[in-house]
This record gives structure tokens, sequence and C-alpha cells, in this order.
């Protein structure tokens, strides 16, 4: 909570300061998450820690670039001996790799509020080209971002050695998130 | 009144003992085996093992129970009275843990923040929700519960070889699999 107060006031600050980058994300309504499947058994974990830089005007998608990354070492999942596994060299490998990053190449509108992201998502020294469906809603000055794709995490060597058998731990990694933006114009 | 020393279980009940006494000893030894392990795919293998395991005891201890309710089992072999009814105790005790240690592990599964998924294809439902505290909690009763039923399966294996070679009284073949 204190984090979030602290990156609150952080982007507060950041919008009087820099007028040119004034789209923040507000990390109290926003979430990225991930499910994992271990056996058939789905696992949910998420993320504390992420920051976005963008410029995007729903009008011109076009133009947007939006920049995103994300601390690994925040991941927070159900089991604390999960969590102490999941940062060590197999899996995330925080210490070489803190953070993971995604950036924009091409934006366009797929209908009314929806757009396709297309970019690059860079893990642990390795990256790949995704495209990512976001739905925004607009509400009280804040616009929600939705959207998802499905990662395969050995692209990646997330959970590398003994656990690259995808029967164990299966390769198709759910992403979901949900982004609070301000500063985004009118839909 | 003597009973018939020929009168045996039926076919279903000598088979469900043995397969369930074979599930829940294997169980039993995974499930003290596998709680020290680091973390690694074999433990994670062995977790899901126990849990589906587990399951199907619970099914077919459902089965059983059933069964014996409507199978009258043999008559009891002559003993002292104390002995009959800690016989009896024993028995309803186990019944009570067939029932009691996998519903608990299923508990701490779900608790825990994992679903039990039978064979890693049948999702099961979490009949508690996360919750940390409540895992830590449920995590000790399941173990203790299973440590009971550990003991009672002693004291049951020592009471029939009791039976078969120091009062000789046949009662074994009851039980024994095969034709009477």
């Amino acid at each position: 909570m204190k984090t979030y107060l602290i990156v609150s006031v952080l982007s507060v600050a950041a919008l009087f300061a820099a007028p040119a980058c004034a789209q923040q994300v507000v990390p109290a309504g926003s979430e990225i998450a991930f499910t994992s499947k271990q056996m058939g058994v789905p696992v949910d974990g998420r993320f504390r820690k992420f920051d976005a830089q963008l410029s995007f005007d729903p009008k011109k998608p076009e133009a947007a670039k939006i920049a995103f990354t994300i601390d690994l070492a925040s991941v927070s999942l159900g089991a604390a001996e999960t969590e102490a596994e999941v940062v060590k060299p197999d899996w995330f490998d925080t210490k070489k790799f803190p953070q993971a990053s995604f950036q924009s190449a091409a934006v366009k509108s797929a209908g009314a509020g929806k757009f396709e992201v297309a970019g690059k998502l860079t893990i642990k020294g390795a990256s790949q080209n995704v495209v990512v469906p976001v739905a925004l809603t607009q509400a009280g000055g804040i616009t929600t971002a939705t959207g998802g794709f499905v990662l395969k995490r050995l692209d990646f060597r997330i959970g590398d050695g003994d656990w690259k058998d995808t029967s164990m731990v299966a390769n198709d990694v759910q992403v979901k998130f949900k982004l609070a933006l301000t500063g985004v114009g009118a839909l | 009144m003597t009973p018939d020393s020929t009168e045996r279980y039926t076919g279903v009940a000598i088979a469900l003992h043995w397969l369930l006494a074979l599930a829940i000893v294997a169980s039993f030894c995974v499930g003290v085996y596998m709680s020290d392990l680091p973390f690694s795919p074999q433990r994670l293998k062995l977790y899901n093992w126990h849990k589906w395991a587990g399951i199907c005891i619970l099914a077919l201890s459902a089965l059983r129970l059933l069964w014996r309710l409507t199978h009258r089992p043999p008559a009891d072999v002559p003993m002292p009275a104390w002995q009959q009814r800690a016989s009896h105790a024993a028995h309803g005790l186990l019944y009570a843990l067939f029932f009691a240690v996998p519903l608990a592990g299923w508990a701490y599964s779900s608790a825990a923040g994992f679903p039990i998924v039978v064979f890693g294809v049948l999702p099961l439902p979490d009949f508690v929700s996360p919750d940390k505290a409540l895992a830590e909690a449920i995590k000790p009763l399941h173990a203790t519960l299973a440590f009971v039923l550990a003991g009672v399966v002693v004291l049951h294996v020592a009471a029939a070889l009791k039976h078969h070679f120091i009062d000789r009284d046949g009662l074994l073949d009851r039980m024994r699999p095969g034709r009477a």
C-alpha cells in the first residue's frame, strides 16, 4: 500500500512536472496478472510494481507510443515458497534481468473503444513480437484499458532446466491486465 | 454358539480392503516423503499424484462404506468382550479417518490456492476459499489425522496377526484374497 501511495504521489508530481508526458498509470486501479498451469492446475500470479510511458490519443491510434516496464521481482503468487523460487535463474532470473518490458510498434483501431497493439515483449533478454487486443472504457477522467494475450514461457526461457517439461508446467501462460490511466483524450 | 469359521467377507469387500490398504499405505509414504523435498518438478509431480490418490481413496471409501452398510460382515470370532469393543471402535475410527484425512487434504489444497484437478483433467470444486492463514491451520490437521490413521492401521495389523498366529482362529482367512 505504501509503495502505491509513493508511486501515486510521484505520478501526480510527474503530471505537473512533465506535461508533455501527462498520461499516467494509476497503480491503485491497475493490475497485471497471469495464470500458468501446473499439471492442469491453474495458478494465478500478479506483479505489484510496473510502470508505463504512454502517448496515446484514441483519435489517432496510429501515432500512439506505449512502453511498459514490469519489476519481475514484485511477483506475487499464492505460496511463499513459489515466490521465493520464481525469481531464481531457472525462472525470471531477476538478478540479471530485473525488468520485463514492452514497446509498441503499431497501434490500430479495431472497432469502438477497441485497439490492437502490436509490439515487442522482452523478458529475460529474449524478445518476441506480440499483438495485444485492448478495450478501453472511460469514466470520471479515468480511462481503463483491459486486455490479455497468451505467451509461450519457453520463448523466454521461463522455467528452464528441469522445468522445461511442459507436461509439468504448460507452455501457454495467460497474461491479463487492467490499467487505469489518467490524461487520455475522449474516445 | 460358534461362528462359522469359513464365513468370509464378500469378494467386493475383500477387493476394496486390499486396494485401499495399498493406496493408503502408498499415499501415506509419499505424503511423508514429499513434504521435505526441495522445490522441483519431482516434488510437484508427487504432490499431484498424492492429491489424485487421496481423491480416489475418498471415492472408493464412500463406495466401501455403502457396501459395508448394505452387506453384513462375518460375525466376530470368539474373543473377550473388551477386545470386541476395541475392535469395533478401531474399525469405526478407521472408517472415519478414511474420510477425514483426504477431506482435510482437499481443504488444505484449496485453502493454499491450489485447486485439485484430478489426473490433470477433472477440476474439483473448492469447498474452502484460498486463505493462507486457514491453509496453515489445516496443514497440521491433515498430517495429524494421517498419523493417527497410520497408528490405528498398525494396531489393526497387529491385532489381525495376533488372531492368526497366537489365537489361531482363522480370522485372516475371512479377508484373504482368492477362493475360500
